[in-house]
């Protein structure tokens, strides 16, 4: 509704400034409205989805990504319509007030050293201030809190494989499903066009998931808009990122980097899932839960440690299960790393 | 009024020169094809820049026709597309490649074949010169060889359009004009078509960069009398600015290129990793080339702007010296700023931060620009002709290209919109509706200088207002696709993207009337050849070329004019 709204207001903006001896003014309007629209544009409120007529963003699915839409909607996005606003209001009233009738004759200054000073230090200052914020928002997305879960994310052309390196699951290929590829079959089985694949990335809710990305041939990027998140699948690169999804449910993502003929073919599915969910996930893929290899590290610490005393098995017990947590991230990450990772 | 005086003083003189040198003009293939003339010269690439803008738009109206609505329609075996036969969409696989592969030719066109010859070649050659008091170029035969070098990369580029490239022998190189390996090495394009679009791009290379040893020269050397770089015309400024950037990003391009190539042919692994290269370092060296790259194609649009605006208003610039440095400061701080291309390629915290910084530095003095402009036009009498309503379109609309530009310098929401059609919408605005504005800006400005007949006001008009709405209507909406998150260059979307991309290619119909509507302009003009005056904007126009006859005699300056330091030249 809000989408007839802006082009009603377009062309009813015509006329104006025809009247007004030909305007810039329609965009400005268009762009005003369009600002307090995109803040509250999903209706609809699909999770995970492009949403048809929306504005604005898809829903946000992390609490970083409602930063950086915060970050946008609120601070970003009301400075960049009141500079395109202001121009335009001052280009309108140049052509009301200065042009050739209602001022035949032309002022001849050429210098202002006070409003040229204004106009360069005014923008300076709202830069420093968008700034603030930016970098600390950087700082948010890449300093990653000690993760739950690492997953592997490899780019091919054209689908994704996917690796759970500490938890034994490896080579999970995530490939665009036959009746996603057309429109009436996608209708028939209930499943978006383009997005759905046959074997999803599952992912528990509430976790830290560190996502390690390459890729196998060319580059290609992994990306989930609900999670505010992109990086490139670079061959012979592992790049990391991380996520933390607040909510049960799926949510998709497209190849974010030009990769040959497929490269509109090739989605990313996430389907986040409660713990004990992404715990059979994990037990029916042949891998072990991280329970599972605890008590593993504990059977086999007791059995190396038979002699010694209770007290001091249950010690070795938690130091062999953070020692082999430890080293299964540092090994992971030895690849050139950058990002989140490299920062700490 | 000193000035006016000094004017008229020019304007006998130039007569009497115009008299004996119209009749040293050698015949039609000497003239056009051994060209030395700068003027002529000029020509040639503005038609050059029309007839590769046509095909560039074109390749967009393929590219909006196919992302019409969601599933393939044109990109396939049976489409009328397919019934014109020029591309191989015999097989799904054959289709989806030629649209990528028309997806890159878009862009090289757009940006190597259309921008640059209209900016640097059409109006450069054509008005630097004369803005400067200057009989021609410093080097005119290398100004000829220039031009037909372009000629022979276009050649080139053409040809691998038609050329196998991928595995199962799809034609045309169809890894986006950022060209990055792997996709560009025998990985993802095996066969020679890429290896034409690198020699295509080596030889548009060497033509632009002898093209800028040419005008820095002219524009150090062969300044008239008086005419001091702190009194030079901002147009002459904005291309002496853009000239260097060119002089020293282009042989960067080239020796990225140039290792692509001997990835692809001799086995060298400079971008490979199973040879110890990084595919990462391509990136780098492409965008220390590609981000001044951007800067090339709008700053000669800030110098014709700045004349335009001033010309109009009948006041001289505001804030002269202020433009000029804005000018070079954003040549400078261009060349600084590259990897905000790449913030989700793996950079350290460091690197991301620093670009986001830098970035928004180039905010400060395009933002002087603006006000200036702006300011220029304050307490004027402006008038709205033709050009001036470009002008003022360009403003407005570089304008809201560039607070997007803003938007995504910072990295962290470059997450989210970095390869979408958010960055689609961006860089449109500042080109397509920037870059081009100012062009059309430009040729109506000096249409009457350079073919010395008038243009139909009507028809010009026409022409803008159909543009400005074409145009919006097809770049507006892609902001809330990308906000959506729908990636780009994408033959096929979900059904989530499918109004704003409609609505997009409705724009483009507009678009495509509108430049039909230029088409009628420039014949009517040709065909009715009302007679040019040699200044039909008035007391506005303080540059040189207006003091001359149009179009201006075959060798102008015989004797150099003089400027005094109370004349408004710039």
């Amino acid at each position: 509704m809000g989408n007839k709204g802006l082009f009603g207001k377009g062309l009813s903006g015509r006329g104006l400034f025809r009247a007004a001896s030909g305007a810039v003014a329609t965009l400005a309007l268009s762009a005003a409205i369009s600002a307090t629209l995109s803040v509250s544009a999903f209706a609809e409120d699909t999770m995970g989805l492009p949403t048809d007529k929306a504005m604005g963003w898809q829903p946000a699915g992390s609490a970083l990504k409602r930063q950086a839409e915060w970050f946008y909607d609120d601070l970003l996005l009301p400075i960049i319509v009141a500079i395109c606003v202001l121009v335009a209001g001052l280009i309108i009233w140049i052509m009301i007030r200065y042009n050739k009738k209602t001022n035949p004759v032309p002022a001849k200054f050429s210098h202002n050293t006070l409003i040229e000073i204004v106009w360069t230090v005014v923008p300076v200052l709202i830069l420093v201030v968008i700034a603030v914020f930016s970098l600390g928002l950087l700082r948010d997305f890449n300093d990653m809190p000690k993760p739950d879960v690492v997953v592997k994310a490899t780019g091919n052309q054209w689908f994704w494989s996917y690796d759970y390196p500490e938890l034994g699951v490896t080579d999970i290929e995530s490939r665009l499903r036959e009746d996603a590829k057309d429109i009436k079959t996608a209708h028939a089985a209930g499943i978006p066009y383009l997005l759905e694949v046959d074997n999803v990335l599952v992912v528990p809710v509430n976790k830290v998931v560190h996502v390690q990305v390459t890729g196998a041939d060319v580059i290609h990027s992994f990306t989930i808009p609900a999670f505010g998140f992109k990086i490139d699948a670079v061959p012979g690169r592992l790049n990391n990122t991380w996520f933390k999804a607040e909510k049960i449910g799926t949510y998709y993502g497209q190849c974010s980097e030009l990769c040959g003929k497929d490269h509109a073919y090739m989605p990313i599915e996430v389907k986040v899932v409660s713990n004990a969910d992404f715990d059979a996930f994990i037990v029916k893929n042949g891998g072990k839960t991280r329970a599972m290899i605890a008590s593993d590290a504990a059977a086999s610490a007791a059995a190396a440690e038979q002699a010694a005393e209770t007290a001091s098995a249950s010690a070795a017990v938690t130091d062999a299960a953070s020692a082999a947590a430890t080293s299964a991230t540092t090994s992971a990450s030895a690849a050139p790393v950058s990002g989140a990772a490299a920062a700490h | 009024m000193s000035s006016t005086a000094v004017t008229h003083e020019r304007d006998t003189h130039a007569d009497s020169h115009a008299h004996d040198a119209h009749e040293h003009k050698p015949g039609f293939f000497a003239r056009w094809v051994f060209t030395t003339n700068h003027k002529d010269i000029g020509t040639l690439y503005l038609i050059f820049a029309i007839l590769f803008g046509l095909v560039g738009g074109a390749f967009s109206g393929l590219i909006r026709w196919e992302l019409a609505e969601p599933g393939l329609q044109v990109f396939m075996k049976g489409s009328m597309l397919d019934s014109m036969g020029l591309f191989n969409l015999s097989n799904p696989d054959h289709a989806k490649h030629a649209f990528n592969s028309v997806v890159t030719a878009h862009a090289v066109i757009m940006i190597f074949f259309m921008v640059m010859p209209a900016t640097m070649g059409g109006f450069a050659n054509w008005f630097v010169p004369i803005m400067i008091g200057s009989p021609d170029m410093a080097f005119p035969r290398l100004n000829n060889i220039s031009f037909w070098l372009l000629v022979a990369a276009a050649v080139l580029l053409v040809t691998s359009i038609f050329t196998p490239s991928g595995p199962g022998g799809e034609h045309g190189f169809a890894g986006g004009w950022t060209m990055y390996p792997p996709m560009s090495t025998h990985t993802g394009s095996p066969g020679p078509a890429m290896d034409l679009v690198i020699l295509a791009l080596h030889i548009a290379g060497a033509s632009s960069i002898l093209g800028s040893i040419n005008f820095i020269t002219t524009i150090f050397n062969m300044r008239a009398p008086g005419m001091t770089l702190h009194r030079m015309p901002l147009f002459a400024w904005a291309i002496l600015v853009t000239a260097f950037m060119l002089l020293l990003s282009l042989p960067v391009l080239a020796g990225a290129i140039t290792m692509l190539l001997t990835d692809r042919n001799f086995g060298t692994s400079f971008f490979d990793p199973t040879g110890g290269g990084d595919p990462i370092m391509f990136q780098h060296l492409f965008w220390f080339f590609g981000h001044p790259e951007v800067y090339i194609l709008i700053l000669p649009g800030f110098g014709i702007v700045s004349h335009i605006v001033s010309t109009f208003s009948r006041k001289p610039v505001f804030g002269y010296l202020a433009m000029a440095y804005a000018m070079m400061a954003i040549g400078f701080v261009g060349f600084i700023v590259w990897a905000h291309h790449m913030f989700t390629v793996g950079m350290s915290f460091d690197l991301r931060a620093y670009f986001t910084l830098a970035t928004m530095v180039i905010a400060v003095p395009t933002g002087v620009k603006v006000f200036s402009w702006i300011a220029t036009m304050w307490g004027g009498s402006v008038w709205f002709t033709v050009p001036m309503q470009w002008a003022i379109g360009f403003i407005f609309l570089f304008t809201v290209g560039g607070v997007t530009g803003v938007v995504l310098s910072n990295a962290a929401v470059d997450y989210s919109l970095q390869d979408t059609y958010y960055v689609v919408a961006h860089f449109h605005y500042v080109l397509s509706l920037g870059a081009v504005f100012s062009i059309f800006a430009g040729f109506y400005y000096w249409f009457e200088k350079m073919f010395g007949v008038k243009y139909n006001k009507w028809l010009g008009g026409a022409h803008f207002w159909i543009m400005f709405v074409g145009v919006n209507l097809v770049f507006f909406p892609q902001h809330f696709l990308g906000l959506q998150g729908m990636p780009r260059r994408y033959v096929d979307y979900p059904e989530g993207f499918a109004y704003w991309n409609m609505v997009s290619s409705i724009g483009y119909a507009i678009t495509a009337v509108g430049v039909v509507v230029f088409l009628i302009m420039c014949l009517e003009a040709a065909i009715v050849r009302r007679k040019g005056e040699a200044n039909p904007w008035g007391e506005g126009a303080t540059t040189l070329e207006w003091t001359l006859s149009s179009p201006p005699p075959y060798h102008q300056f015989s004797e150099l004019p003089v400027i005094k330091e109370d004349d408004e030249h710039h």
